[in-house]
């Protein structure tokens, strides 16, 4: 099964990390993805800009635009993994490699439902 | 990254709401300040063991008044320091003053600690200076370093602007709609000088006072994350990502200036330009236009031309053109000159820059390109007229160096054939 392990943290602290840190954490992370990547496990991998390049459609009628993230909470969605697992446990263990690489904020794990590979390019 | 070193990016992140917190408590900035140090190191003793709160800013506010209020009790008493446990039960206070801590009120809190460093009275440098110190949170000695001179230096011009600013009266109370607004373009005029600070930095320093440029990004981020709607602080923010953007390729290895049509594009912080123009393609669609968003779609319009010749320059010209009528300076229509000249050519660019040089008479830029105009024309005597004067006005080596090198040109271009061809 597919699951969608979401990334949180506060973003304060990860706008505050340095270029070298930031490269440090990156670096980690790259060496669980590859080890995911070689068992064919590994679908596409996001990051995302930070939330104040985020921008609110509210599905009213008629829909309203809102500058900034859904959700105003301190730990806000920064990327996230999609990882072929056979249960949730496996999950929980890429969770835990991912988070020893990268500690601080917080994972939510979520099965995926429906997925398309999707056809962009970039 | 180690524990530790999360703990400090977690410090350094609270600090801005923290000290601002605290400041409107005490209101006293001293105090302030002493509190959060407190708090941080009671943060650096517990941490570790407890692991991190879920709110480090709420902790910091509550465990820097705590000590504080305490200090107070005690000084009064005159009694022994009290222990660390019977100082407050934190975790039951936690979640209680997180939950007062609302959006607005801390908003108006981090607003009020930046609004106080651009104090009118404070000159620019020393703006910068208590902005780095109270939010950014800079020691003295990084300061000092990025601005070039020494600790003592630094710190004494810390004092004085400190000084200054307890002797004016701070407004504490919560600012109506047009105070906050008024507040919100100090603010954002003071970023701005923080980042030219570290922007205008030579090829030798550049390195150096980088941090500024870096600073002031944090900080107009942290604004633009207080007032998500706000289409001109998306243009600062943006203006000074896509400026930044171009940072590694701004210098050559001797540190030499390298100018925009001539650098290595490949270069540019591709990241740094996406997230740029996502914000200002943001803040354009409010179509309340001003300064920064304008600086921030020229400043795009550069970032999105893959080679030099792509560059739209009759959009350019027109951007300017909107710019020198909402900020009317000689310096926006010697910019806009450029543009034109790229444009129309550089006979009519040299037309629109005559008028401003009473007003420009001793800026370097106004003669640099005025010469590169009249070179282009071929009327080298007169440019080298305007490219010594140029020399004589120049902040940094690397723009003299860079005008140096016109000069050798014209010098070059001025001798017989046979001595060019024998070269």
């Amino acid at each position: 099964m597919l699951y969608a392990i979401l990334c949180y943290h506060d973003e304060d602290t990860v706008g505050s990390w340095t270029r070298e840190q930031d490269a440090a954490v990156m670096k980690k992370l790259a060496v669980v993805q590859d080890k995911l990547a070689k068992q064919g496990r590994l679908g596409p991998v996001a990051r995302l800009l930070p939330t104040t390049s985020a921008t609110t459609l509210r599905k009213e009628d008629p829909p309203i635009v809102i500058d900034g993230p859904y959700a105003e909470t301190k730990e806000q969605l920064l990327g996230f993994y999609l990882v072929d697992c056979k249960n949730l446990d496996e999950a929980l263990d890429v969770a835990r490699d991912l988070g020893a690489a990268n500690p601080g904020g917080a994972y939510e794990i979520r099965p995926v439902g429906l997925f398309q590979p999707g056809s962009t390019a970039a | 990254m180690t524990d530790t070193a999360w703990i400090d990016a977690a410090l350094t992140s609270a600090r801005p709401q923290a000290v601002g917190a605290l400041l409107r408590y005490f209101r006293n900035l001293d105090t302030a300040e002493e509190a959060f140090q407190n708090a941080c190191l009671r943060a650096l003793k517990s941490w570790p063991q407890n692991g991190p709160p879920r709110n480090p800013a709420a902790w910091l506010i509550m465990v820097g008044r705590n000590v504080a209020i305490d200090e107070v009790r005690r000084n009064r008493k005159q009694e022994p320091l009290p222990d660390d446990e019977a100082i407050s039960d934190l975790d039951d206070a936690e979640d209680a003053l997180a939950e007062r801590l609302d959006g607005s009120h801390y908003r108006d809190d981090i607003l009020r600690l930046l609004f106080i460093c651009c104090h009118p009275d404070l000159p620019a440098t020393q703006q910068i200076a208590m902005a780095l110190r109270i939010v950014s949170g800079l020691t003295v000695k990084q300061i000092a370093r990025a601005f070039l001179v020494s600790e003592a230096a630094m710190e004494q011009r810390i004092t004085r602007a400190k000084a200054r600013v307890a002797d004016a009266d701070v407004p504490f109370e919560t600012p109506g709609a047009v105070e906050r607004t008024e507040r919100l373009s100090a603010v954002a005029a003071m970023i701005y000088l923080i980042f030219n600070e570290g922007y205008s930095a030579s090829g030798d320093t550049a390195e150096i006072r980088a941090p500024l440029c870096e600073e002031a990004i944090r900080l107009a981020r942290l604004l633009l994350r207080l007032f998500q709607s706000e289409p001109e602080i998306m243009g600062l923010t943006a203006l000074l990502l896509l400026q930044h953007a171009r940072a590694a390729a701004r210098f050559d290895a001797e540190g030499a200036l390298v100018l925009l049509d001539d650098q290595d594009r490949s270069l540019w912080n591709q990241k740094m330009i996406a997230e740029g123009l996502a914000l200002i393609d943001k803040a354009m669609r409010h179509r309340r236009s001003g300064p920064y968003q304008i600086q921030a779609a020229i400043a795009a319009l550069h970032a999105r031309a893959t080679k030099p010749e792509d560059t739209d320059w009759t959009e350019i010209d027109l951007l300017y053109g909107a710019l020198e009528i909402m900020q009317p300076s000689p310096v926006v229509t010697l910019n806009r000159a450029v543009a034109v000249s790229k444009v129309r050519g550089p006979e009519a660019a040299l037309e629109m820059i005559e008028p401003l040089g009473q007003r420009l008479s001793n800026y370097f830029h106004f003669f640099g390109v005025r010469g590169a105009f009249l070179m282009q024309l071929g009327r080298n005597d007169e440019a080298r007229v305007a490219f010594d004067r140029a020399i004589a006005l120049a902040n940094t080596s690397a723009e003299a160096a860079h005008i140096r090198m016109h000069l050798d040109r014209l010098m070059r271009d001025s001798q017989p054939r046979g001595v060019k061809a024998g070269k």
